[in-house]
């Protein structure tokens, strides 16, 4: 039987901010346990939140970019339930006055714009980290993260496959690396996501709703989508119930597992914080904060296509990280041409990225550096090969194209003087070459070319050094004959 | 007829987090009654159209800088811990 | 001359001024008063004797020498000290040292006081009696067999017992009016957010204040306008400006307005001696020159109802942090599970009535209930408040008893929580309002046991408080009776 899935998204994001949501605690990932605690954040007793004003102008940014309603008055609840990772057996959030509703976000889905409905971002504080020993009947507590500024995003259910998940995750997550309030990093954490989904027949009633955790990251997002997709098929096709449950994902067994803990028995008890006061989006700050809006992918998107004539494809692939897209417009600002600027950045930036496991984000090349290397190929300077090769070497050492050049020399012989006298010598030292060419064996010429190439340390052009030796091969049969 | 069951009282301690005897949830269960029969007067007041009070001030928007300050040494902090595994505390397994 | 220790602070200070007083004999005479009568009275958890001697001469030493310099001000067991026992009168707290101090106190320390801690109270402040402590009993000075009230019973005891010079208490729904009435001596609820909440280890985040209890009203001016002000570090606290409120004192009161609620007078259970000391007193502040008008609080028969809504509610979340993890006592459950443990630890830790405050709080809260019951509490509070904005259009200060009996005895409402519950109703609706109020002795029973009255003013209002209670005082005696405390035969 074909169902129609029915699946929504959340996704926790860790805010960028120096301190913590309500302490001055660090937030940089990757301190030893327990070091970036304070009586705050260890929910010691006697002491209180204050909020982060940072924390609270990236929400705004962020749900002002999802053209999401800001709220009149935000408040925090006290979301309740006893887990050793929450110091406080309670975690400030926010329930009934969020931080903003009602937001959207548009994703491409086969070429057609879909518009993906946002329910709410409300912001919150992330709990501790557990840590499992398998040996021995202990787990490990470290409060290093409790305290740290999220923000969650919750969708509509309107996502109807695996793939526009996908594309929902990719979108947002290049929204939000634009709007620079996240690092987005899923390896520390900085965006986790849940996901629900239930299936049905096509026009009817929706399903039971799962709830799946522990996704970290898009793959398996995706994965777990699929197997909960077949799942469930699998047991509505047997005329059997959905139970609904909140599943873990297993990305070892590669399935998603019911949770033992009865999450069902909870409940959470929310009610106002009382040690925080309620907080209103005044005009003025909310002017401020939309004055610092960049342009947003969609946009820079229908620009890169409008302005330099690019592809979709390519606008897509140019936008979907924000340094990429700005790489592109600083350099086409200082005179590149839009076509092979486009093709290099996707071609060999992406390329020697991948290779390395590196984010586009944390490119630190210069858009002037792709200008010179580009200026170089279209002058003749350099081969496209040379091109290659000294791209990875201006990467890896940070600098200039323009300065590998200088210091290696690396010129293209583009005097014809010397490329004939070249030609002349090789001609004279390998006759055995020239009469094979003669008798009109390619391969000679090829041979040829190659002693001129050896001759010339490389900078010799092959196609301009063929052309060459041709001329002069037949001005020597003419004079023969 | 009471408002509050002994197995009522059984449930809010679980999420409490409280361990009863059955006398101590029998005692409760009673007392309980007796104080939510007395609550339950304030349905006799009219509240529509009122506002619920959470904070008694009209304080709004009050926000601290995104500034780092010193943490506690973490000697400090784990000190007060019942039971530590080098720089983390240790607690019964946490089961999923 | 009187010893030391049972002079007030501004006396003190003018001895000081005068070469009179020296710190050092004045804290050794403080000392050997709580060495003399704590076995009795158990006004104090502990004192740790060295350790305030080593304080006193770092504070000579190092000063500073501001408005409290060498005076030593006892504080209340859930009020943190950096680095000093400090445990709510609770098991669960049991040697917990925070690693900061409160806010409050840092105040008082910077004007010069020497902190001594360890006040006993009621457990998390939960209850009128200073029984719940975990610590044993606080008795009261007048009568041993009597409760001192509570939850600050510690402070206001010790104070009457000049076994302090002046103590913090705090207030969520009469902890300071309620047992500076059962001691006789003066006692004030600052405006919620007039003194910063860090450091306060909360029972209600809402309705919880600290302030003063003295010996008399100069006193209690005088430790405001050191404790109260902005503070960054609690958002609850309001950014008003701190008045001279110790000038306020001197103003005359002529032509000022008083309203006694009529509910109050009608309501039932009041003492026929508390209902005449309030009326004398009445009689006293017209012959003051000020006029008495008439008001109505129409919603105070429901205060007791929201007030335990709200308080348990708001408690039973901010109880959920001691659960033996990561700071304070954890129950040994050998082998067990983490909910074993967590059961455990809490079921060991906290007493008969935090337990029973912790229920009634998850219940309210809890699924299927939160409407009827918390939401509810929240509207008639906002009902509550009305009523204060209202009364309080027409007059300056409202004036009624600070609890409807003198000192109950020990044990007498241990078994009837409703019974306890009920006993503060004057005092709860200033929590619920978050108004100040200020109550002071006003007469004894027969028995020789002393009469609190409240007076209440608007928002941020303490100077006419103030100002009101000075002028009574000054015509009245009552703050000038001690008690005298019999032998220890009677302590367990």
């Amino acid at each position: 039987m074909q169902y129609e899935s029915v699946i929504g998204l959340e996704v926790h994001l860790q805010l960028n901010t120096d301190s913590k949501l309500f302490c001055g605690c660090s937030t940089t990932f990757g301190a030893a346990p327990n070091h970036q605690t304070c009586p705050v954040c260890l929910g010691l007793p006697g002491v209180l939140p204050v909020l982060n004003h940072r924390a609270f102008e990236w929400g705004i940014k962020a749900a002002l970019a999802f053209d999401c309603r800001l709220a009149q008055v935000m408040k925090f609840d006290r979301k309740q339930y006893f887990y050793p990772d929450l110091p406080k057996n309670y975690q400030i959030s926010q329930y009934d006055q969020p931080l903003a509703q009602h937001g959207h976000l548009d994703i491409t889905i086969e070429g057609a714009s879909r518009r993906i409905r946002i329910t709410r971002i409300h912001m919150e504080e992330d709990a501790g980290k557990l840590l499992h020993d398998p040996q021995a009947p202990w787990s490990y507590v470290d409060f290093n993260r409790t305290g740290i500024p999220l923000l969650e995003i919750v969708s509509e259910p309107d996502l109807r496959s695996p793939d526009e998940a996908s594309a929902y995750l990719l979108e947002l997550k290049a929204v939000l690396e634009y709007l620079d309030v996240s690092t987005c990093d899923m390896e520390n954490g900085s965006l986790r996501c849940d996901t629900n989904i239930s299936l049905r027949k096509r026009g009817e009633a929706l399903g039971v709703k799962v709830e799946i955790k522990n996704l970290n990251s898009f793959k398996a997002v995706k994965a777990a989508l699929v197997y909960e997709i077949a799942r469930q098929a699998k047991r509505l096709d047997a005329g059997e119930r959905i139970a609904q449950e909140t599943r873990l994902w297993n990305a070892k067994a590669e399935q998603t597992e019911t949770m033992r803990s009865k999450e069902a028995a909870s409940d959470y008890r929310y009610f106002p914080e009382p040690d925080l006061v309620p907080f209103t989006i005044q005009p003025r700050l909310r002017e401020a904060v939309a004055a610092q809006l960049p342009p947003l992918p969609a946009q820079r998107r229908v620009r890169l296509m409008d302005a330099y004539g690019l592809s979709a494809y390519d606008a897509q692939v140019l936008t979907q990280h924000r340094r990429l897209a700005e790489l592109f417009e600083g350099a086409i600002a200082q005179g590149a041409k839009p076509k092979p600027l486009a093709n290099w950045i996707m071609g060999e930036l992406l390329a020697y990225l991948n290779a390395r496991g590196q984010e586009p984000s944390g490119v630190t090349l210069r858009p002037e550096w792709l200008v010179h290397l580009l200026e170089a190929i279209d002058a003749g300077t350099i081969s496209g090969k040379m091109a290659k090769e000294l791209f990875v070497e201006s990467l890896e050492r940070q600098v200039d194209p323009a300065q590998v050049i200088r210091e290696n020399n690396l010129r293209q012989i583009v005097d014809h003087g010397q490329l004939d006298r070249l030609a002349e010598e090789v001609i004279a030292g390998f006759q055995k070459s020239v009469e094979d060419y003669r008798k009109g064996k390619a391969n000679a010429l090829m041979f040829l070319v190659g002693k001129c190439m050896e001759r010339s340390n490389g900078k010799a052009n092959p196609t301009q050094m063929a052309d060459v030796l041709k001329r002069k091969l037949n001005q020597g049969k003419e004079a023969v004959t | 007829m009471a408002i509050v069951s002994t197995q009522d009282v059984r449930q809010v301690a679980l999420l409490a987090r409280l361990a009863l005897h059955d006398d101590e949830l029998k005692k409760l269960a009673a007392q309980l009654d007796e104080i939510l029969e007395y609550v339950r007067q304030l349905q006799a007041v009219s509240t529509d159209g009122v506002e619920p009070t959470s904070h008694v001030l009209p304080l709004a928007d009050v926000t601290r800088p995104d500034q780092r300050l010193p943490s506690l040494p973490p000697e400090e902090a784990l000190t007060l811990a019942p039971a530590r595994h080098g720089h983390l505390v240790k607690v019964p397994k946490v089961i999923d | 001359m009187d010893r030391l220790c049972t002079r007030t602070i501004h006396e003190l200070r003018s001895l000081m001024d005068q070469g009179a007083c020296e710190p050092r004999a004045l804290l050794q005479e403080l000392l050997e008063q709580v060495e003399r009568l704590n076995p009795t009275l158990h006004a104090y958890v502990t004192v740790d004797a060295g350790r305030l001697m080593r304080q006193l001469e770092q504070r000579l030493r190092q000063g500073p020498r501001g408005k409290l310099f060498g005076i030593p001000i006892t504080v209340k067991d859930n009020l943190c000290v950096q680095g000093e026992e400090t445990t709510c009168a609770s098991r669960i707290l049991r040697h917990f040292r925070p690693p900061y101090t409160a806010s409050a106190i840092e105040r008082l320390t910077q004007e010069g006081a020497i902190i001594v801690p360890r006040a006993n109270m009621d457990e998390f402040a939960f209850g009128s009696s200073t029984e719940s402590s975990a610590y044993g009993v606080t008795r009261n000075p007048w009568d041993l067999e009597r409760v001192p009230g509570g939850s600050s019973g510690g402070s206001a005891c010790a104070v009457a017992a000049d076994a302090a010079i002046a103590a913090l208490g705090t207030d969520t729904g009469g902890s300071i009016r309620q047992p500076a009435a059962f001691c006789g001596v003066v006692g004030l609820k600052p405006t919620y957010g007039r003194v910063s909440r860090y450091g306060l280890i909360a029972f209600a985040s809402s309705l919880d204040v600290i302030g003063p209890i003295t010996k008399d009203v100069r006193d209690c001016a005088l430790l405001l306008s050191v404790i109260a002000g902005h503070d960054p570090k609690d958002s609850t606290c309001a950014p008003v400006e701190v008045p001279d409120y110790v000038a306020a004192l001197q103003r005359p009161v002529k032509g000022l307005r008083f309203g006694v609620p009529k509910e109050y007078l009608i309501e039932e259970g009041i003492a026929p001696d508390v209902k005449a000391a309030l009326e004398a007193s009445c009689g006293a502040l017209e012959r003051l020159g000020m006029r008495r008008v008439s008001v109505s609080l129409p919603h105070t028969s429901y205060a007791v109802a929201a007030y335990y809504v709200v308080a348990t509610a708001e408690a039973s979340s901010n109880l959920a942090r001691y659960d033996g993890v990561q700071y304070g006592a954890r129950a040994a459950t050998d082998g067990g599970s983490l909910l074993d443990m967590y059961q455990r630890t809490r079921a060991d830790g906290f007493g008969t009535e935090a337990k029973r405050r912790i229920i009634l709080g998850t219940y309210v809260l809890s699924r299927g209930y939160y409407d009827a019951y918390y939401l509810k509490g929240l509207k008639v509070r906002t009902l509550i408040k009305r009523d204060f904005d209202e009364a309080l259009a027409s007059c300056d200060v409202l004036i009624c008893p600070t609890s409807p009996t003198a000192a109950f005895r020990i044990g007498e409402k241990l078994d009837n929580p409703l019974q306890m519950y009920l006993s503060d109703i004057f005092t709860i609706s200033a929590n619920l309002a978050g108004i100040p109020a200020l109550s002071m002795p006003c007469g004894f029973t027969a028995k020789g046991l002393p009469i609190g009255m409240q007076l209440l003013a608007g928002p941020f209002r303490e100077e006419v408080l103030l100002q009101v209670a000075s002028a009574y005082e000054q015509a009245t005696e009552w703050h000038r009776r001690k008690p005298e405390i019999r032998s220890c035969s009677t302590s367990r």
